[in-house]
């Protein structure tokens, strides 16, 4: 009883109260920063993980702006059931560019963390338009919209230089090439060998217009989900934790 | 500090004992019942933390628990289970010939419901829950076949896929008449006509007569000199009922302007080939395999 009645000397002397305060806090903010000290042990060491592409950037951000995330998560979990769903499960080094990821835990609709290759771009493009078209039992929203939208092309490197700020390894050449790399992901637009050079197992879209459209760059973006780390040629103890 | 624990008068129930300018205060404890259960909680969890992986130790180290727990070990040990059990028949299927599957009574049910299975996940989004298509996604219920009905054809364009970057992908491109330049617009009229012509739809005969020769040139060395089709270039059929992409006036003329290349994945680059056999036998089994 006497110990729960000191209390009294803590409430009454202001320096002693705001020391106690902020050693109190500094043990819950230790516990949730010392861990991420050890995040070189977090993030494995798998290859392949690149920087999106500035159309697979610009449809990253059509995901993130027209929610998406909402009904779709991007993360595979390590069960059974999911795996043989959806593919080997996620590893937090394919999200290390994605800045915020987008690993989610509401499934409405289903997880897209390896749609990347698994239909045609005509089918995406086909059942962005009108979902019912192709799938009749979708609830999913039309987002016919978006074949009809220009992309912000000169925009592009810019967007690329902050997020090189934040740590995601854009160089200079992509930075320079930015506005023509987003041109030349369309296989409409001819030559692809200088980003392909720049961004490895970028997929191609066919594109749908005479100009980008943010349906193109949505389209681009799906098909790369998912698809850099080739899991054949993981070993186990890069995915160890 | 004066405490004096008292008695509250109206509730009943004793005060801390603290008074702030005649002000006191009640001493009303927690509940037993919560109280303790929250000792248990505090109680696991540093039972919880000693026995499973909890706390970084350094910059590549960290606490692994006692019982050396490991969910990715936990996901491989079920993995191998499952794949221990259904390792008896699926050997068997990946060991076995397309025919001998569709031969043996076991081999067959199996491979139907394990076609199911994969077909309801990866192809089902493109040619329908009940394979029937839709608009440009071919129908495989039918005995139309692009590229072919037997079993070793469907094996092939599920393996490999059409018009994808795979080595041994099927590949053909129905050129962009229009698109190109190659035909001009009263030419790709008169060659609609004609193509309607094939199945008695034309509108305008004299029209026809002219696309006749034009298709000669242009169209007959896919898709035959009748509108037979040809599976080996996955040119289809103009002289059935079955249109892909439409067979109405405007959606041929369509067709012939900007041409039309469906694409398909190759499906060993994502399945087993135990799986792509199982879905090979269960849409030859769909109702049109050759």
């Amino acid at each position: 009883m006497s110990l729960f009645l000191k209390h009294k000397k803590i409430e009454t002397n202001l320096v002693l109260m705001a020391v106690l305060t902020l050693i109190t806090v500094s043990i819950g903010g230790l516990v949730q920063i010392v861990p991420l000290f050890t995040i070189e042990t977090t993030i494995e060491r798998v290859e392949g993980v690149r920087p999106f592409t500035p159309l697979e950037l610009a449809g990253r951000n059509i995901y993130v702006r027209e929610g998406c995330y909402t009904c779709h998560s991007q993360q595979i979990r390590p069960f059974r059931d999911e795996i043989e769903r959806y593919g080997h499960y996620s590893l937090a080094a394919e999200s290390m560019y994605d800045k915020p990821f987008q690993w989610g835990s509401k499934r409405t609709g289903p997880d897209l963390a390896r749609v990347g290759g698994k239909y045609s771009d005509a089918w995406h493009v086909a059942h962005l338009i009108d979902p019912r078209a192709v799938v009749p039992e979708s609830i999913m929203p039309a987002y016919a919209f978006l074949a009809g939208k220009r992309l912000d092309v000169a925009g592009m490197a810019d967007h690329l230089r902050t997020l090189r700020a934040l740590g995601v390894p854009y160089s200079d050449d992509m930075i320079a090439n930015a506005a023509t790399d987003m041109v030349a992901q369309r296989t409409v637009d001819g030559d692809a060998a200088g980003l392909q050079a720049r961004y490895p197992k970028v997929p191609l879209v066919a594109g749908d217009g005479p100009v980008p459209t943010e349906m193109d760059a949505l389209v681009a973006y799906l098909q790369m989900l998912g698809t850099l780390v080739n899991f054949s040629a993981v070993t186990p103890q890069q995915l160890k934790q | 500090m004066p405490t004096k624990v008292e008695k509250d008068a109206v509730s009943g129930t004793e005060t801390t004992g603290h008074e702030w300018d005649g002000i006191k205060e009640l001493n009303t404890p927690l509940p037993s019942w919560w109280l303790y259960t929250f000792y248990v909680t505090v109680a696991f969890g540093v039972v919880w933390s000693i026995l499973y992986p909890s706390f970084p130790t350094g910059p590549n180290s960290y606490f692994g628990g006692l019982i050396g727990y490991s969910q990715r070990g936990e996901l491989s040990a079920s993995m191998a289970e499952a794949a221990a059990a259904k390792a008896p028949m699926v050997d068997r299927i990946a060991a076995a010939e397309l025919e001998q599957i569709r031969a043996d009574a076991d081999l067959r049910n199996f491979a139907m419901a394990g076609g199911r299975a994969a077909f309801g996940d990866n192809c089902a989004p493109c040619h329908g829950a009940g394979a029937a298509g839709s608009k440009g996604f071919p129908n495989l219920v039918d005995d139309s076949w692009l590229w072919g009905g037997s079993l070793s054809a469907i094996h092939q364009t599920i393996a490999y896929g059409v018009r994808n970057t795979n080595e041994q992908s099927r590949a053909s491109a129905m050129p962009r008449f229009g698109l190109d330049g190659l035909l001009t617009r009263t030419q790709i009229d008169d060659v609609a006509e004609h193509v309607l012509a094939i199945t008695n739809r034309a509108t305008n005969a004299a029209a026809a007569g002219r696309g006749a020769t034009l298709y000669v040139e242009n169209c007959a060395s896919c898709h035959g000199a009748m509108g037979e089709g040809n599976q080996d270039v996955g040119a289809p059929r103009l002289d059935g009922r079955n249109w892909l992409f439409g067979g109405d006036k405007a959606s041929v003329v369509q067709t012939i302007n900007t041409g039309r290349n469906g694409a398909m994945p190759a499906w060993a680059e994502r399945l087993d080939p135990a799986t792509v056999k199982m879905l090979t036998v269960y849409v030859h089994g769909l109702g049109g395999g050759q």
